[in-house]
């Protein structure tokens, strides 16, 4: 299905990361947007408050961050594609609705624009702080997809593609940009809508009265119903059966909690969205995604420079995170270099993966980008 | 073309982040480069200090930040203070006539000072200072034809004010062209 042109500003536009974010929705069809604007993601809420009424979308300044994720998912319910936006504060208040979103299978999108943090931190500065918290920062088992734009284009090519992966998943999809993205102004160029292809929503072909919202397919994935459509169907964030009501036995908890966290798991190598550049009979492979992937470049292309071997694989998607693909490369390697924007969290999961491979963190507690200097001497330091 | 790193600093309000869209818009949309623009402004909406980084050049950019100067436009003191000792040797520098007072000098600059006050004041409305000095700054950096920068204002600036903008683009470039050719030592 091609996207609806209505929402496609086909073109080369030269915008910020956060406008992109912004078409990126836009393009996917998304016509709801319940936010609590916050430095520095406002831009993004500012362009959708101008340009969804123009296609028939929605959007509501909400009054604060629950109200905001949980109003999405009534909109996806009711039949709309919808997501909400924020930053670290907000994404703290977000976290029992992405559990929602999870428990429910609710296809939806969230957009972190990251700032430094604890607490207020960094306003309108960048990090990379919050990706642990994208990944467990609700309450409970489960997995969700998140994905790492680096530039103004992969704001809309990512914000985009989370849409598809929602709707094919049925999990909240975590876009997780920071502020150097989000402000950052680019070339951003949109395809023709003929050229977006969109996951459709899995409609259920069962008649009211045969209906089961939450049994799944034989890729463990239900099918939903159209709001108004005489079907009548009980949700809730309990623990539940197929026909989604609450069941709190540990036969049906054991069922639901492994069908939520398989649906992901199972799909991890169709997930994966990496680029690789010089990875083949490296000796240092540095790991890393977003803003860092490209401060990177500049020390990866000086340690070449005088001989090194050294690869760079750019996560674009982070969760599920790609350990089949790390467990493969770390046999063949000296090490791995994982710079990041945070005090070392998706350095963790190299290690958990890298076998008898060394690897070396570069941690930055935020506010600017790593000196590519820094990240140059950690990598001549790895393999040394 | 090797990477040119620029920075536009002025006060709020003055739009030196709208003059780095421009240039930015220009060189990435219509010269068929690469641009990168990041923007840093204090948080009051006009009078603090406002500058806009970007980075043109024909390869791909990866660090997004300007390091060291190639070029500098300042519209007000605060900013020549602060920005100029960035300025790399023999690197392009722009001041303000009335507003920016190049104390102390960088030596060996190739320093041009556009009237942009009074010029816009010719024009009637002081507010297209900023459109005159892209103007001046477009012939003066020789980074772009004018064509490329024109469509950019055109693209930039709100609707009805297009005639404005338009005259004090061409009012600052020809500015900035007979500056240049007043300082052929230095082109």
């Amino acid at each position: 299905m091609h996207a609806d042109p209505a929402g496609v500003l086909t073109g080369a536009h030269f915008l910020d990361g956060d406008h992109a974010a912004c078409e990126g929705a836009l393009a996917a069809e998304c016509r709801f947007v319940a936010g609590y604007p916050i430095t520095p993601s406002t831009e993004v809420v500012e362009r959708i408050a101008q340009r969804f009424p123009l296609v028939g979308g929605v959007f509501i300044q909400m009054e604060d961050e629950l109200a905001s994720s949980i109003a999405i998912a009534g909109a996806v319910w009711g039949g709309k594609r919808a997501m909400t936006v924020t930053s670290g504060p907000g994404f703290s208040l977000m976290m029992e609705h992405v559990g929602f979103a999870v428990m429910t299978e609710t296809p939806c999108v969230f957009i972190n624009v990251q700032r430094g943090g604890p607490s207020t931190g960094l306003p309108t500065l960048p990090a990379q702080a919050d990706m642990m918290q994208a990944r467990w920062g609700s309450h409970g088992d489960y997995e969700i997809i998140a994905l790492s734009p680096n530039s103004p284009q992969e704001c809309f090519d990512l914000t985009f593609k989370a849409f598809n992966l929602a709707e094919q998943y049925r999990v909240p999809v975590l876009v997780m940009m920071d502020e150097c993205v989000g402000h950052m102004m680019e070339r951003v160029v949109i395809p023709r809508a003929e050229e977006l292809e969109i996951y459709p929503r899995r409609w259920t072909k069962a008649a009211p009265g045969e209906y089961l919202p939450f049994a799944p397919g034989e890729d463990l994935v239900p099918a939903m119903a159209r709001a108004g459509q005489g079907y009548r169907f009980h949700m809730t964030g309990l623990t539940h059966n197929e026909r989604g009501y609450p069941d709190m036995s540990v036969a049906a908890q054991a069922r639901l909690v492994a069908r939520l966290t398989d649906k992901i798991r199972k799909n991890a190598d169709a997930l994966q969205d990496v680029v690789e550049d010089g990875v083949d009979g490296a000796d240092v492979v540095v790991v890393c995604y977003g803003i860092t992937s490209r401060v990177a470049l500049p020390a990866i292309e000086a340690c070449r420079a005088s001989g090194l071997k050294v690869g760079w694989l750019r996560l674009r998607t982070v969760w599920p995170f790609p350990e089949r693909l790390i467990r493969d490369l770390a046999s063949g390697l000296r090490a791995f270099v994982v710079p990041e924007l945070n005090m070392g969290q998706i350095v963790r999961e190299v290690e958990r993966c890298a076998g008898a491979a060394r690897v070396v963190g570069v941690p930055h507690a935020g506010g600017t980008v790593h000196d590519p200097a820094v990240i140059e001497r950690a990598i001549r330091e790895a393999v040394r | 073309m090797a990477q040119t790193q620029i920075r536009i600093g002025g006060f709020g309000g003055q739009g030196v982040i709208l003059s780095g869209i421009i240039i930015g818009r220009a060189a990435a949309i219509h010269a068929g480069l690469n641009a990168t623009l990041v923007q840093s402004f204090g948080p009051e909406a006009r009078g603090s200090s406002s500058s806009a980084e970007l980075i043109v050049s024909s390869e791909p950019i990866w660090y997004p930040y300007v390091k060291h100067l190639d070029m500098l436009v300042v519209l007000s003191q605060d900013a020549y203070n602060k920005f100029s000792p960035a300025l790399r040797p023999r690197g392009l520098l722009v001041t303000e006539a009335d507003l920016v007072k190049p104390e102390p000098p960088i030596p060996g600059a190739r320093h041009f000072v556009v009237p942009a006050t009074r010029l816009a004041e010719e024009l009637g409305r002081k507010i297209v200072l900023n459109i005159i000095s892209v103007g001046f700054f477009g012939a003066v950096s020789q980074l772009m034809p004018l064509e490329a920068i024109e469509r950019a204002v055109k693209e930039s600036v709100p609707p009805g004010t297009l005639d404005l903008n338009l005259k004090a683009f061409r009012k600052g470039w020809e500015a900035g062209e007979q500056a240049l050719k007043q300082a052929p030592a230095m082109a």
